[in-house]
């Protein structure tokens, strides 16, 4: 299957612009940031550390990502499968893979949209002291790509179901199993009896240890490439969902 | 152009389609009649390639729906049956995004527009949401979406369902006029609408076709076997007449 750039952005464009046609977008980017202020402050007690980085602030991403990601995403194909929309997206010269990728990186944007209007919290750390604004960067772009992860994952459970509601519950477990992985707790069941190999590959599957290392502002290549492996995997499944649910 | 080749289309156990070959020329307004679920939508579906069929093939201007899906779409201009469109997205917008779709820009796509919204005569509601639409208004903007891109072909599931008597008569006058390089397939209940505008008719039941003519033609047959002269030429009645005896078995 072929990419249409021009099919692609089109969609791209009409389903960005969908955000704001609704409270939706506002909505979601104020809870995003008061979330993320709260868990910063409050619960990752910012103060106490009387360290001025946003270390705190990056680690509870995964965990806010696991509720406010599947909320963005479970709209996607559901809400066009329960109105009916979809026959007219089917019927209409794009291909699967243009309204796929049109709809993940308008909705990649947004996420990226409200990531980027933390920003006050970056000031405010600059402000405080002197962090090192390399390692934020970092920090902000793996946390945009593991969104993208989240998002590719919620994209596929949107395929599955003309229920938005089913997608956003499928979303939240199967997100939340990426993320347990890594786990010591988890990986200690498979320790003393699965071959070390198996091990390392649960928990080089997880979101938790690649933002682990990421968090702390190193970002390796094979951080950023398992990401995007992530995400590519997702689509193609999203892909696969929409063809074979088609007869 | 439409080959239609022995396609069936089964959900579980219901068989939606049985069969059916036909072929539609240029020129060519097709009427589908027939009963409530007798497979008229489901055809429909599968040749806009919404569907794609069990059984069989499917050319729309000399492509295969599954095999050259994009050529064989750019050719089509399709009114789906519940005329579903992006409800959040006003009405403007809705056609504007369609045009792009459809690859129309600057001068052509203005013209496009504006013709669109002059046939379905949707000025008062250009920037209303479609979600808050009037059913009749919703199928007007879903039919403004079909003709945008003056397709070869039209696909109108049930186009004046819905709609007021004048919205009727503009939409059966606007099938009338296209000229005749096109080919038009509408389904309908109203019978009279297929002596209007169809050029031919054909009956569906039970997902297979029970009577293929002219409208004209069909109600002849039916005035020679049953009904009295005195209708004379008034095919209403006579056409009536036919639809029940040939779906008679299929009715549940
Ligand atoms: N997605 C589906 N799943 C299961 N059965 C279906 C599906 N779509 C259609 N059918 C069945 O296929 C048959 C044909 O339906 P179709 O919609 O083509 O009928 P129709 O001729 O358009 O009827 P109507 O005049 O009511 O619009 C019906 O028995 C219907 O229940
Ligand atoms: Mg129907």
């Amino acid at each position: 299957m072929k990419i249409c750039t021009s099919a692609m952005g089109v969609i791209f464009r009409r389903e960005f612009s969908a955000y704001f046609a609704t409270p939706l977008a506002y909505v979601f980017v104020l809870i995003f940031l008061v979330l993320s202020s709260v868990f910063t402050f409050y619960l990752g007690g910012f103060y106490e550390r009387s360290q001025a980085d946003l270390t705190t602030f990056f680690n509870f991403h995964p965990w806010l990502y696991l509720f406010l990601v599947p909320a963005i995403s479970m709209r996607l194909w559901a809400e066009e499968r329960s109105s009916g929309v979809i026959e007219l997206l089917t019927t209409l010269p794009i291909t699967q893979l243009d309204a796929v990728l049109g709809k993940f990186l308008a909705a990649w944007a947004f996420c990226g949209l409200a990531i980027v209007l933390t920003f006050p919290l970056w000031i405010t750390v600059n402000y405080l002291g002197a962090p090192d604004n390399g390692i934020i960067i970092a920090a902000y772009w793996g946390s945009w790509l593991m969104a993208g992860s989240f998002l590719a994952i919620g994209c596929c459970m949107s395929a599955l179901s003309k229920s938005q509601v089913i997608a956003f519950i499928l979303t939240v477990v199967v997100c939340f199993l990426f993320i347990l992985m890594g786990f010591p707790l988890v990986l200690d069941l498979f320790t003393g009896w699965a071959p070390s190999i198996l091990l390392d590959a649960i928990a080089g599957l997880s979101f938790l240890t690649h933002f682990q290392s990421v968090s702390r502002g190193v970002l390796s290549l094979h951080d950023t490439l398992y990401y995007f492996t992530m995400i590519v995997v997702w689509l193609a499944a999203t892909v696969y969902v929409l063809q074979v649910s088609q007869d | 152009m439409i080959v239609i080749d022995k396609i069936s289309k089964h959900f579980g156990s219901i068989t939606a389609v049985d069969m059916i070959s036909f072929s539609v020329s240029t020129g060519e307004v097709l009427g589908f009649l027939g009963p409530n679920g007798a497979g008229k939508s489901t055809t429909m579906k599968m040749i806009t390639g919404y569907l794609p069929p069990d059984h069989g093939t499917i050319q729309v201007c000399g492509f295969d729906t599954v095999d050259s899906p994009l050529e064989a779409k750019r050719n089509i201009g399709y009114l789906p049956e519940g005329a579903a469109s992006y409800g959040d997205m006003v009405v403007q917008d809705y056609l504007s995004f369609i045009a792009d779709i459809r690859h129309l820009k600057k001068e052509k796509k203005k013209r496009a527009l504006d013709s669109a919204i002059t046939n379905m005569a949707l000025e008062k509601v250009l920037w209303q949401k479609i979600e808050t639409l009037s059913k009749g208004f919703k199928r007007r903007v879903a039919l403004a979406q079909a003709i945008l891109h003056d397709p070869k072909v039209l696909i109108l599931d049930e186009p004046t369902d819905g709609l007021d008597p004048n919205q009727k008569y503009q939409v059966r006058e606007l099938i009338r006029n296209l000229s005749t390089d096109k080919i038009v397939i509408i389904s309908t209940h109203i019978l009279e609408e297929v002596g209007a505008v169809c050029s031919r008719a054909m009956i569906i039941a039970a997902g297979k076709v029970v009577a293929d003519s002219t409208p004209d033609e069909l109600a002849r047959q039916a005035t020679q076997a049953a009904l009295p002269q005195q209708h004379g030429h008034d095919i209403l009645p006579a056409l009536n007449e036919v639809f029940r005896t040939l779906t008679a078995g299929s009715m549940q």
